[in-house]
């Protein structure tokens, strides 16, 4: 399988990617690793017509610790994550999800930048960044912002990113205690459902992956966590949720699922 | 565009089409025709090679995205007509069936030995989820890692 032409053009900084991506708007699209875009560009699912490759982009592969977070740079790999002293002190369960990621292989090419700005629906970050809270930070031709966890995720494949940004670093505040539960899809290592529980002094944040189109925070688990403080509060796993369905899990099984996983990952 | 890159040991610099993958710049440009094409998804393992010394699926990287770098794929394994450990220990351990995944298997058993002389069979295992063997022969492909650990180590 070979995608549809394109250029390829390596940016030397964000400021050239940022004009790259603001002159061919959605023709245009940004490579790291490539190991979510170049399979979609091979099966002609994507066909961007240039891509703008950031890999070699200084600044963007560093894991900085300050006082009260973890800022990790957007081209660092699943790899990288994994092997982080600074994320397996302070972010634990950034850790345990990276390792669910793929394979060894993949691991070494994929960036965190590149799984949050795809937003496959059975990814697993989405769930780790909705449940910590993270920062999203993004740069554009009207300059840097940055975006919360919750509002990034706007549906299936899409994100809150403009055509002219792209995403920096991904900003974690230090989480003391979390814990994040996957059922795989035995061939792909997708997540069938992916959950991920972060405890802070008053209750849970609890984020899902792989159930609905979007990922979401499991509001409803949070709330009866905190009135009843017991894993039963798992049972509202898909509260208000529309349950996707395809030939892993129909909707009925999914629904199972999440509810085990939730549990076992408030019980962690 | 013009590309360079060093593939086991020699330097090549060839004009490529930038959708061309690593796997068929192997195959195709170099006639390495070793690494080979599975499921061309990023899913089997078989396109696996080295590079800048880490296991990756060459199915699933542009030739210009190695543009500099140091590759090393199966027929940079052997050694003055002489087979790596690992292979060795895939022969005398009847490693492969059809053959077909092998090259992959090696190569990412490369990786797993550099990272750890003494696995376990869990490591192993774990090592080996992004490569598939269709003739089901995992078994004594991990016996074939774990001989070829010891052999290294000895």
């Amino acid at each position: 399988m070979i995608p549809a032409k394109f250029d390829y053009i390596k940016a030397s900084s964000v400021n050239e990617a940022v004009n790259l991506l603001d002159e061919h708007g959605f023709d245009a699209k940004i490579l790291s690793g490539g190991h979510s875009l170049i399979p979609a560009m091979k099966l002609r699912l994507n066909r961007p017509e240039i891509l703008i490759d950031i890999s070699g982009i200084s600044g963007l592969n560093t894991i900085e610790e300050t006082g009260s977070e973890v800022i990790i740079g957007a081209n660092c790999t699943h790899t990288q994550i994994v092997n982080s002293e600074v994320i397996y002190k302070n972010v634990n369960i950034l850790k345990q999800a990276a390792e669910t990621v793929g394979d060894v292989q993949v691991r070494n090419r994929g960036t965190i930048g590149g799984s949050l700005a795809h937003a496959d629906p059975s990814a697993d970050y989405p769930a780790v960044v909705l449940a910590c809270e993270a920062k999203i930070e993004v740069e554009g031709k009207k300059g840097k912002r940055t975006i919360d966890a919750k509002d990034f995720f706007v549906g299936i494949f899409t994100t809150a990113l403009e055509d002219d940004e792209l995403i920096t670093a991904v900003r974690f505040p230090k989480v003391a205690h979390g814990n994040y539960q996957k059922f795989y899809q035995s061939a792909s290592r997708f997540a069938v459902v992916g959950v991920a529980v972060v405890h802070d002094g008053s209750g849970v944040k609890v984020g899902v992956t792989g159930v609905a189109d979007t990922p979401y925070r499991a509001t409803a688990v949070e709330k009866a966590y905190k009135n009843n403080n017991d894993s039963d509060a798992a049972e509202h796993a898909v509260d208000g949720v529309e349950v996707m369905e395809d030939h892993f899990a129909d909707a009925e099984y999914r629904t199972h699922l999440a509810k085990v996983m939730v549990k076992r990952a408030l019980e962690a | 565009m013009e590309i360079t890159l060093t593939v086991n040991g020699t330097e090549f610099t060839r004009d490529i089409e930038p959708r061309l993958s690593l796997t068929q710049f192997l195959r195709e440009h170099l006639d390495l025709t070793g690494t080979h094409i599975g499921c061309d998804t990023s899913g089997c393992g078989a396109c696996t090679v080295t590079l800048n010394g880490d296991a990756v699926k060459s199915c699933t990287i542009l030739a210009v995205q190695a543009n500099g770098s140091e590759v090393t794929t199966i027929e940079g394994m052997a050694k003055n007509g002489e087979m790596h450990p690992i292979q060795a220990a895939f022969k005398e351990e009847h490693g492969l069936q059809c053959g077909f995944c092998t090259p992959g298997m090696v190569m990412v058993a490369a990786d797993i030995l550099k990272h750890n002389s003494k696995p376990s069979e869990e490591d192993i295992r774990h090592g080996l989820k992004g490569n598939f063997c269709r003739c089901t022969g995992y078994h004594n492909i991990i016996k074939s890692i774990q001989h070829a650990a010891e052999t290294i180590n000895k």
